[in-house]
């Protein structure tokens, strides 16, 4: 095995995903994404000398909609499809405040 | 120890969008809760987001606002988080391209100028609103999608008054483009501040902090000076800054740890693969900046040079581009530009405060304030009678026609004052008495008198220079 990922990142990588590992599957997992990443490492045979950085592989560029509003009367629908609603909102568990940083 | 102190700004800004960014959605407040939304901004499986043609403008003309570089090859990144508020699990904003970069806003702090830098303003998307009640929250998505600008300063700002200064100026100039309301009581201004201390000499920056919970100017200010003075105690008393987040008490002025940061944040950002790129125009750029208004730095060097305003009054003026296009349209209707600006700043914003509105909510309008400042101007009325007029244009009365309805003409006629003067006079020799043994104070109440028996119409300037001939007689 070559170490490309180590057990405590596939620990780190599972907690941002909020999923919950055994130890049983921590071992399991971590050489399985390490043959992964092996397979994509493959991609670095290619020679992109010379090859500008891209954001995307879509040849579409300045797909823009004009600024004009459209209600689609979804949220009735919406919210029955929510687990819960109360009062127009969605009702979840109660959320410990981490206060939303973006 | 002597310190010097590095203060970094984020600041969100809400577009005045009429759809959201990346859906059809309507911005607009007030609606039911999740009456604006739609399958994009729920995050369903499958449905594809759009531009918004009018949030890319909006960046772009923030961007020259700010003497920003526009980066014309843009695109948008996602970034990777849980949270309620978030039904896609990320936020869809602008990472290693964002819309602008480089660039400045010109402070004054006590006289002295000073260039603060922009690192860098990028376009993204909102999240929803979170209520907290005993055993549940309820998750409101009506703001997932409305369309916000972040800007980044460079670590330039070294004093809390110089954040507060930098913060005036970037609201005044995106006021100025009409973009967004920036106003903080209604959260379409947002700030999030960090600040470290180090002693002078030293070349690494100080360990940071952030502060949350900074809902107006005046809290960033007391918040980051508390902040400064609390990080310097810890320094001296041989202690060390930790990275962490505290909250501002708005009650005691202090700042309250609410968190201890543990490694650095892992957002994952990648190129959003769900929207094209973005390849801004030379064009589009020249267009949207030969379309913005003046600003208010230009102005007020128009009004202290031109006009000849105080510095203050330029100031008071700028506040608003509505402030400052109706002062300008009054004095283009030929109103004496130091009267059209007492009366923004005296009468106008109490009004404007007393009835908590905004000025082009009133029926005021350039056209019947000038009117009344000319009647003053020319001796029509007096300035006193002004207040009844005031009145009257508040309520969208044209002033000539108001006057002349009232009688509120001032009456400035020697012919016709004179022979009140006399009666006044002959109904009382004992103030004609007091006035020859010295007493001048007997003029104030002859005064009254002919005030009186003119309903207050007469002209004080011309009564007094009557009165004073005939008592010298």
């Amino acid at each position: 095995m070559a170490n490309r990922i180590n057990r405590d990142q596939v620990q780190h990588v599972a907690s941002l995903a909020k999923l919950e590992f055994t130890d049983a599957q921590l071992d399991a997992f971590t050489p399985q994404l390490d043959d992964i990443i092996g397979l994509f490492e493959t991609l670095s045979d290619v020679d992109t000398d010379g090859v500008e950085a891209t954001s995307s592989v879509s040849d579409q560029l300045n797909v823009m909609r004009e600024d004009v509003a459209e209600n689609w009367g979804q949220s009735q629908a919406l919210l029955k499809n929510a687990p819960d609603a109360a009062r127009g909102f969605v009702k979840v568990p109660a959320i410990i405040d981490e206060s939303e940083d973006n | 120890m002597n310190f010097e102190t590095t203060i970094g700004l984020e600041v969100h800004i809400e577009l005045k969008t009429n759809s959201k960014i990346f859906s059809p959605s309507p911005v607009a407040y007030g609606a039911d809760p999740n009456a604006n939304t739609n399958v994009i901004d729920w995050g369903y499986p499958g449905v594809l987001p759009t531009t918004n043609k009018g949030v890319v403008a909006d960046g772009i003309i923030a961007a020259l606002a700010l003497h920003a570089t526009v980066e014309q090859h843009t695109h948008f990144d996602r970034k990777n988080y849980f949270y309620p508020d978030n039904p896609k699990a990320y936020q869809i904003t602008q990472s290693d391209k964002p819309i602008g970069h480089d660039g400045w806003v010109e402070v004054d702090v006590d006289g002295v100028k000073k260039k603060i830098g922009i690192s860098e303003m990028h376009i993204e998307e909102d999240a929803g609103k979170n209520t907290h009640e005993r055993d549940y929250s309820y998750v409101d998505l009506n703001r997932q999608g409305t369309p916000l600008i972040e800007i980044v300063s460079k670590p330039d700002i070294a004093s809390p008054a110089e954040a507060y200064a930098y913060l005036e100026a970037l609201r005044q100039r995106i006021q100025f483009t009409g973009i967004s309301d920036v106003k903080m009581e209604e959260g379409s201004m947002r700030v999030d501040v960090n600040i470290s201390v180090r002693p002078v000499g030293q070349e690494k920056f100080g360990t940071k902090t952030e502060l949350k919970n900074l809902n107006s100017f005046n809290y960033v200010q007391r918040g980051l000076e508390y902040e400064e003075k609390r990080q310097q105690q810890v320094l001296m008393s041989g202690g060390s800054v930790q990275q962490e987040t505290r909250r501002f008490d708005e009650k005691t002025g202090e700042t309250i740890l609410m968190r201890v940061k543990a490694g650095a944040d892992d957002y994952r950002y990648f190129p959003e693969p769900d929207l094209p790129a973005l390849n801004i125009s030379d064009d589009w750029i020249k267009e949207l900046g030969d379309a913005m208004p003046e600003m208010p730095t230009k102005r007020r060097e128009r009004y202290v040079n031109d006009l000849g305003l105080t510095d203050y009054d330029a100031m008071v003026i700028t506040q608003t581009k509505e402030m400052s296009d109706f002062f300008d349209a009054t004095v283009a209707l030929k109103a004496d530009p130091k009267m059209a600006a007492n009366y923004l700043q005296g009468d106008v914003n109490a009004y404007l405060n007393d009835n908590h509105v905004d000025l082009q909510a009133t029926k005021l309008t350039p056209e019947n304030l000038a009117g009344m400042i000319n009647l003053i101007s020319d001796g029509t009325i007096s300035s006193k009678m002004a207040k009844k007029v005031f009145k009257a244009i508040t309520n969208g009365e044209e002033p000539k026609a108001f006057v002349e309805k009232h009688g509120l003409v001032q009456l400035s006629d020697p012919a016709k004052l004179q022979p009140i003067i006399d009666d006044v006079l002959q109904a009382n020799p004992q103030s004609i008495e007091d006035f020859n043994n010295g007493k001048k104070r007997a003029v104030g109440f002859l005064v009254g008198q002919i005030m009186k028996q003119t309903h207050g119409q007469a002209n004080p300037q011309v009564v007094n220079k009557l009165l004073m001939t005939a008592l010298q007689k």
